[in-house]
């Protein structure tokens, strides 16, 4: 075995050991839904900063963003105005998400959507779209860990990594049912530190071995220019309304995910999530630059048959062999983290709203603790099968169209948060039509990110995940305004001014 | 400025993110890097310091 092979196990055997002491951090001991699924509601501004960072800047996104890049040149780049925009749009809402949430005892969005609209049909689409979401992000999660293990060497010793992709899921499943919420959040703070410390490794080492970002752009512009299918590193006119609305629309969906409502909902108060808004842009600062490594790769000459391998591969170029284990470990740590964050937020759902076991909210019975804990194992064991059985491909496919179904619930939870105007059987109307409207456009385009309108001899390109939104506005307001006209009643309201004050 | 009014503050980055056109250029490049790209990664910078002056402005006192 190698340097390299030996630190990655020893800082993942080390952090795998925090993630069982964690349930005795700051409590003695994990007895309440409360402190099992949300910490207690109790995280300040610091801890919520390295458990939200490591929750929404996955392993996955480390992988994909400068695989994007190596393969289509700038349209890559617009993972960092959405990173920018979920900022502003989150400062809006989420504080006082959090307000209520606190108020009336909710560990979900559709625990909202129930009461705000008193519609059961509503809060079950709510869940269910969350539940949908989420399972290919948690497999993508476990088959970038796959990535990154395919490199460490493990041929070399003559084990496969499908056995530490088994190891690593037991260890998982068994930490996020022991300490729940606090496993992640302790151990963000080793994988943040390490990420932050890699990035700034490859960017003290990369650029400057490549001869200066200058030549480093005009290397990647001849490569993606000689492909068969020519891309490049400046944006194209044509790329224009695509790269808008894409980032547009994923800003709106990232902060609607059951994964980052947990991390909010763990926040001490809502100043906390307010602070981080600002905070935690730095985070998207270490995106850009890792989204340009993509760039680094093209220029190093790096060949590659599976483009997730860019920044591996860029990595076991330039980094000595023990520095290259700090490295992976970090990605690795980066896929665990949001995973248990993942698996925890579907459990929500599933206990809270699909199964209706804990409806009296704010005495919540103690069973209900258990039941969660089993959800988290069932949700995990789900995504490790998708994982393992299909194709990753399909994974991918199936978490981008989990974007475009994901911002569907934002005109019944973020609308809601302000407005009482819109009918829940509107909204549910909308959700109908922006879900098949997802769905068909992923599936009509081949599972594109973009969809082509002509109109007029005019042909124009927009993100999927924006056009299905519109889609689900326009029908709620339309549908809201036929009712209204057939003077159908609302239904109930069972929250108060003063739950959002 | 009110409190109410200051969130409008919070519109500017998207004025300043989501018309390629202004910025989906070469020149003048920072470092390299070629305008699109630190345009871009400043944008980062500026919408985190507009978040922190609403908050600063819209601040209330921490309830648990």
């Amino acid at each position: 075995m190698s340097s390299g092979t030996v630190i990655f196990f020893v800082l993942i055997a080390g952090v795998t050991v925090l993630g069982f002491l964690a349930a005795r951090w700051r409590r003695a001991a994990v007895a309440s839904l409360d402190e099992w699924a949300l910490g207690g509601r109790n995280f300040g501004t610091v801890v919520s900063w390295f458990l939200l960072g490591g929750d929404l800047y996955t392993a996955y996104t480390f992988i994909a963003l400068p695989a994007l890049a190596y393969g289509a040149g700038a349209l890559a780049f617009f993972a960092v105005p959405y990173t920018t925009l979920a900022y502003p749009l989150t400062f809006f809402f989420m504080a006082r998400f959090w307000t209520i949430a606190k108020r009336r005892g909710y560990v979900t969005a559709a625990d909202f959507v129930h009461d705000r609209y008193g519609s059961r049909a509503l809060e079950l689409v709510i869940a269910l779209t969350g539940v949908l979401a989420i399972l290919p992000y948690i497999a993508l999660q476990l088959i970038g860990m796959q990535t990154v293990l395919e490199d460490v060497g493990l041929s070399a010793a003559h084990i496969a990594p499908v056995a530490f992709l088994i190891a690593g899921f037991v260890l998982l499943a068994a930490y996020t049912f022991i300490s729940g919420l606090r496993a992640p959040a302790m151990i963000a703070f080793v994988k943040d530190t390490l990420i932050y410390i890699t990035v700034i490794a490859a960017l003290a080492v990369i650029p400057s071995h490549l001869g200066g970002w200058a030549h480093i752009f005009a290397s990647a512009q001849s490569v993606l220019a000689s492909r068969p299918k020519a891309s490049s590193t400046m944006l194209l006119p044509g790329q224009y309304a695509s790269y808008a609305t894409l980032a547009l629309g994923s800003a709106m969906a990232l902060f609607l995910y059951p994964h980052s409502v947990t991390g909010c909902l763990s926040a001490r108060n809502a100043n906390v999530i307010r602070r981080n808004c600002a905070l935690l842009p730095l985070y998207s600062l270490l995106l850009a630059f890792i989204t340009l490594l993509g760039f680094c790769a093209l220029a190093a000459g790096i060949k590659l048959t599976n483009n997730n391998q860019a920044v591996p591969e860029l990595f076991v170029h330039f980094f000595p062999s023990w520095f290259t284990g700090v490295a992976f470990a970090a990605i690795v740590m980066g896929a665990l983290v949001p995973a248990a964050v993942m698996s925890i937020g579907a459990a929500n759902l599933f206990a809270s709203n699909i199964l209706q076991s804990f409806r009296a909210r704010r005495e919540r019975p103690s069973s209900e603790l258990g039941i969660a804990r089993g959800l988290a194992l069932c949700v995990l064991t789900a995504s490790f099968i998708i994982a393992v059985a299909i194709k990753p491909l399909f994974a991918i496919n199936f978490q981008l169209l989990g974007g475009a179904w994901i911002v569907q619930i934002f005109p019944a939870f973020v609308l809601g948060l302000y407005t009482r105007r819109l009918h829940p059987v509107a909204l549910l109307a909308g959700w109908c039509v922006g879900m098949s409207a997802a769905t068909w456009m992923a599936v009509w385009t081949g599972f594109s990110s973009v969809f082509q309108f002509s109109a007029a001899g005019h042909k124009i390109s927009a993100a999927i995940v924006f056009c299905a939104l519109l889609a689900n506005l326009v029908t709620a307001a339309v549908v809201t305004l036929l009712l209204a006209a057939f003077k159908t009643g609302a239904g109930r309201d069972l929250t108060t001014a003063a739950d959002y004050a | 400025m009110s409190k109410r009014s200051s969130y409008w503050l919070l519109l500017l980055p998207f004025a300043a993110t989501l018309v390629p056109p202004l910025y989906a250029r070469a020149r003048p490049p920072l470092f390299g890097l070629p305008f699109f790209y630190w345009y871009q990664i400043l944008q980062i910078v500026v919408s985190a310091v507009i978040v922190s002056i609403v908050y600063a402005l819209t601040q209330e006192p921490d309830r648990e």
